[in-house]
């Protein structure tokens, strides 16, 4: 277990690397920030004092040392527009995606799962059939569509759930937390369903699939054969030896969610990491966008390790130190 | 002992004598499979029955019908295969008409089974305890301690050594073999009348094969437990069977002792079977081999299905369907034996 863990380690640094050499590279791809930060009639010794005091006269792996480990350190610099910390900027809009996606995924999970096995297991049946045919619609509408679609019926028509927006949300030490009011989990509602609609689909798809297989498999028919009960050969003999994919494909699709919830967060205007983003790129705020990547990246190498964890919680296969 | 109407005579002999029934009575069955060319019959009356305490070869080349037969009396034939006609009985109780929740408490405690891969038998996500717990405590009222003591009883029973460690161990971390024995013990978990063997030693290490065939009958006789053992493999029939069954194109073409079977077979296919075993006696530089092949379920012949390679075939052969016969010691379905013309 511990030499899994230095070697996980050691491949998390590793990319953790690149990206910021990566985010790094955008500052020297987008010009030369003194000249973004100083106007036109700023002298030749303005400009060299500000150079000198930001270290941009050192060498270049200089810079990119001192890069890494300020932002090791949580120092991303300050924003270009609005002269804010940047971690402090992304550190409050984080919380309003996080939530988004967490509530998005359980979504997925909790309506995927028992679709899929209900697919697998029912397949002549005409509700069977049903969601097969609603999940290919599910797959190909495009996000923003369904939100759109969603704030029309939901809101606009019924009006039963507000159309943007995050709600009244309270603080828990630097953590703003919209699912302890009525206002904030009824806010959630429509946006995380637009973008769990997608994954729900995905997850089912994915469960079915791996339902037909496993249910072929020998130890289902000994299974039969020793008198388990249908019910407990699908949703424990066969359900777990399917959730290793799910697993994978739930913490990738995490990832995948925190860093392209833009569209859904620019269709509720919510306010999460994604709008912030948007924003951003469209004033070549580029601490900002740095920042975004790496923390991103930091995200998935997270989850990617997670998802091994989990692994060998599932698998007693690959628990292979117990031995 | 032919008669199977209950007799005067008969009832008087089981009131005095209480015969328990035969762990398992299959009489005329025939499976079929609804195919879009028409209906394939995989099984054609067949008739066998399992004493208790007794092992039944059954034997045959692969697509002879052998494991249908099992799988037919597990009720697990898998769709569109289904009983076409024919009753099954299990220690004398019908089964063959049960619907499938029925059948879920019939299956592991009355009739258990044993297949042929071990190595993909077991769940790999639970322990070995896990699942040995899980089906005595389906099958009986014992508490969670209880079925834990048991499940040791079983793996020690199995010879299994260290059971106390190996319970909490993964089916990965046992050997082929070890794992059987592991299979063997689900089998037997809830003390089952009838066990189905299907190809139990198959995939299997020789040396391996004779400490498992050996273990089914110590087991078969200790717990006086009915053995139907499916297999292709006749040395395994020899070693373990009391009474074998030769199937061929979904029939029974012989019936016997297993040693009146292997010495004097009756029917040309199970002389040709038995031939084609190499003997260590004699040293030949080419084995023996029966010409052709089975037919396919889909081109069987008219008459005997063995008819296109018997060397003994007439024109009856072609045309009518021989029926099990009286045959010396045995009893074979050819017409060789009824006394008639070929």
């Amino acid at each position: 277990m511990l030499a899994f863990l230095i070697k996980r380690s050691a491949n998390a640094i590793f990319v953790m690397l690149s990206v910021s050499f990566i985010a790094f590279m955008i500052f020297r791809f987008v010009g030369d920030p003194v000249e973004l930060m100083l106007n036109e009639q700023a002298t030749q010794e303005q400009r060299d004092e500000l150079r000198n005091r930001l270290g941009l006269d050192e060498p270049f792996i200089v810079q990119f040392g001192t890069f890494v480990s300020n932002a090791a350190q949580g120092d991303f610099g300050i924003s270009f527009r609005n002269q804010q910390d940047v971690l402090g900027m992304i550190a409050e809009r984080f919380p309003a995606t996080f939530e988004l996606v967490i509530v998005a995924t359980l979504i997925s999970l909790v309506a995927g799962i028992p679709m899929g096995v209900i697919t697998a297991i029912r397949r002549q049946t005409w509700y069977a059939e049903a969601m097969q045919f609603t999940s290919i619609i599910g797959v190909s509408l495009p996000s923003f569509v369904v939100g759109i679609g969603l704030i029309l019926i939901f809101s606009v028509w019924l009006g039963w759930m507000p159309a943007f927006g995050r709600g009244e949300t309270v603080d828990i030490g630097w953590w703003s937390t919209g699912l302890l009011t009525h206002s904030g989990r009824m806010s959630i509602i429509l946006p995380a369903l637009s973008l769990s609609l997608f994954q729900i689909t995905l997850v089912m798809r994915l469960v079915r699939a791996e339902m037909l297989e496993v249910l072929r498999s020998d130890f289902i028919k000994f299974a039969r054969a020793r008198g388990i009960p249908a019910r407990a050969i699908h949703f424990r003999h066969a359900l777990r030896n399917c959730l290793m994919p799910v697993v994978t494909m739930t913490a990738m699709q995490i990832g995948g969610l925190i860093a392209f919830a833009l569209v859904t967060e620019t269709v509720f205007q919510w306010p999460g990491m994604g709008l912030l983003f948007i924003q951003a790129v469209t004033f070549v705020d580029v601490p900002i966008m740095a920042a975004y990547l790496c923390i991103v990246a930091l995200i998935f190498v997270l989850l990617n390790t997670l998802v091994d964890i989990t692994y060998a919680m599932i698998d007693p296969r690959l628990r292979g130190a117990e031995k | 002992m032919m008669l199977h109407s209950p007799t005067v005579l008969e009832a008087a002999e089981s009131a005095a004598d209480p015969s328990p029934a035969p762990a398992l009575e299959v009489s005329n069955l025939t499976v079929e499979f609804p195919t879009r060319r028409g209906v394939l019959t995989a099984i054609d009356d067949v008739s066998l029955r399992v004493e208790p305490g007794e092992i039944l070869g059954v034997v045959g080349e692969s697509g002879a019908g052998k494991s249908i037969t099992g799988l037919a009396v597990l009720g697990l034939l898998e769709a569109p295969g289904r009983i076409a006609g024919g009753e099954i009985h299990v220690s004398g109780r019908r089964v063959d008409t049960l619907t499938e929740e029925e059948l879920t408490k019939v299956r592991g405690r009355e009739m258990g089974a044993i297949f042929q891969d071990p190595l993909t038998a077991l769940n790999p996500l639970f322990s070995v305890g896990a699942q040995l717990v899980e089906t005595i405590r389906l099958h009986t009222d014992l508490s969670r301690e209880a079925a834990r003591d048991r499940a040791l009883h079983l793996l020690r029973e199995v010879g299994i050594p260290a059971p106390e460690e190996r319970l909490r161990q993964y089916p990965h971390q046992f050997s082929g073999g070890m794992r059987q024995r592991v299979v063997i013990a689900l089998a037997l978990a809830a003390e089952p009348e009838l066990i189905i063997a299907d190809e139990p030693t198959t995939a299997l290490d020789v040396s391996i094969q004779a400490q498992i065939t050996t273990l089914l009958r110590r087991l078969c006789k200790d717990h006086r437990t009915g053995i139907m053992l499916v297999t292709h493999d006749m040395g395994v029939i020899a070693e373990t069977a009391d009474r074998v069954v030769v199937m061929y194109a979904g029939r029974m073409v012989e019936m016997g002792r297993v040693e009146d079977v292997i010495h004097n077979a009756q029917h040309p296919y199970t002389k040709g079977l038995m031939s084609a075993i190499p003997s260590l006696h004699d040293r030949v530089d080419t084995l023996t081999q029966i010409d052709g092949s089975m037919p396919r379920l889909n081109s069987r012949p008219s008459g005997c299905a063995f008819n296109p390679r018997c060397p003994m075939a007439g024109p009856r052969c072609r045309r009518d369907r021989p029926n099990l016969v009286d045959a010396g010691p045995n009893r074979a379905a050819c017409f060789l034996h009824e006394g008639g013309t070929q």
